[in-house]
């Protein structure tokens, strides 16, 4: 066939069919998509909640309770056992971090010791602050946040005046702005406590 | 026959998109920190190639000269945005880790090249195997350009590692360094490309 030449309908009419095929494509394929999209974005959602909270017989979903720290909104998935409030998953970002927005999932037990948690979501330095998912959970000296309380364990990196976890090496301000998310968690699963305790 | 092993040998060597052509630098430069982000990208890249060389090879007569070049861009973007969508819906440990990469792909000026220098010019069989040996050989230099990086940066190449981290230049992880292992990686392929 031999190649059409390049008059103004032409050009006009090939131009416009390819776009209009290529729009009608894509409009299908993301009204087909979206369903599923959103299905893996829920499972992916309640995955990270059932990896760091404590095992729990509620929805914490549809227990969710929001709140806004610093212009940041956590969002508390309370896990309750038998009636009574086993800990909770706390869902919590930073704009403080080197690049981006760093979102965690933290996992708190009732009295708010630090169960474990998930980085959702960052866009820091590779091999640098990307560490952050292994490094807060190592056991060497003063890494991790495991098993620690914010309550009485300072959650500030060693180098700043008082802290008591060690920042990632060569990336303190995404250790800062990980710890500072944390203890920003931490306080909204506090005011959480409080509210259901007015409450009853 | 010959001439299609030439067509698909092209791509990897004679030709590397990376190495020869300078292609595709962006995505090049910024995703290769290590040897498993660079062969995802590849991949990923890889696979849109096939299917936009494929397709532009196929309309290239129903598509005037002097409108080609946006409707090039438009028939790789959409297939871009189709897998992007498809391997957010369906495969999500895919998406974990090649999720990033895609929306990339768009900016690569590989794709674009290859329409235009070789799909808008060819047969759909040609084309198709340009595509992939182009994505072979795209693939193959991010491999080696992430795993250079990776194991003078860290100590680890896919994450086994050979030597302790301490003792890694973090300065190959990052921007610079991917500068500094491309240029002597250019230098290198030209070299042994010529001696033989």
């Amino acid at each position: 066939m031999k190649k059409l030449a390049s008059t103004l309908p032409n050009m006009i009419l090939s131009l416009g069919a390819v776009t209009i095929i290529a729009g009608s494509i894509l409009g299908s394929v993301y009204t087909v998509t979206k369903e599923p999209i959103a299905r893996q974005e829920a499972a992916q959602q309640q995955q990270a909640i059932a990896d760091v909270a404590p095992s729990f017989d509620n929805n914490p979903e549809s227990d969710k309770w929001e709140t806004t720290i610093d212009g940041n909104t956590f969002t508390v998935y309370p896990a309750y056992k038998d009636g009574k409030l086993a800990g909770a998953a706390v869902k919590g970002s930073t704009m403080n971090g080197f690049a981006g927005e760093i979102v965690v999932m933290c996992g708190f037990e009732a009295d708010g010791t630090v169960k474990d948690y998930r980085v959702l979501r960052q866009a820091e330095t590779p091999g640098l602050g990307t560490k952050m998912e292994a490094w807060f959970r190592d056991p060497t000296g003063a890494r991790s946040v495991i098993g620690k309380n914010p309550e009485n364990t300072s959650f500030n990196v060693t180098k700043d005046s008082g802290g008591q976890i060690d920042g990632i090496t060569a990336a303190t301000i995404s250790s800062r702005a990980f710890l500072e998310t944390m203890r920003n968690a931490f306080e909204a699963f506090k005011s959480y406590k409080n509210s259901e305790s007015s409450k009853k | 026959m010959k001439n299609y092993w030439k067509i698909l040998y092209n791509g990897i060597v004679p030709s590397n998109p990376v190495f020869v052509l300078l292609l595709g630098m962006c995505a090049t430069l910024g995703t290769t920190s290590s040897a498993y982000n660079g062969m995802m990208m590849g991949i990923a890249t890889a696979a849109v190639l096939l299917c936009s060389n494929v397709v532009i090879s196929l309309v290239k007569n129903l598509v005037p000269d002097k409108v080609r070049i946006p409707a090039f861009i438009v028939i790789i973007a959409s297939f871009v945005t189709v897998l992007q969508l498809v391997v957010n819906a369906w495969l999500p440990s895919l998406n974990a880790s090649l999720g990033i990469f895609i929306p990339l792909i768009v900016v690569n000026c590989i794709l674009l090249g290859r329409a235009e220098a070789f799909a808008s010019k060819n047969g759909v069989f040609a084309s198709f195997l340009d595509g992939l040996g182009t994505g072979i050989g795209f693939t193959l230099a991010l491999v080696l350009l992430g795993g250079t990086r990776e194991i003078l940066g860290t100590g680890k190449i896919f994450g086994a590692e050979i030597f302790p981290e301490d003792y890694g230049m973090l300065l190959f992880v990052l921007a610079p360094g991917a500068f500094i292992a491309l240029g002597y990686l250019i230098a290198i392929v030209n070299k042994l490309r010529k001696t033989c």
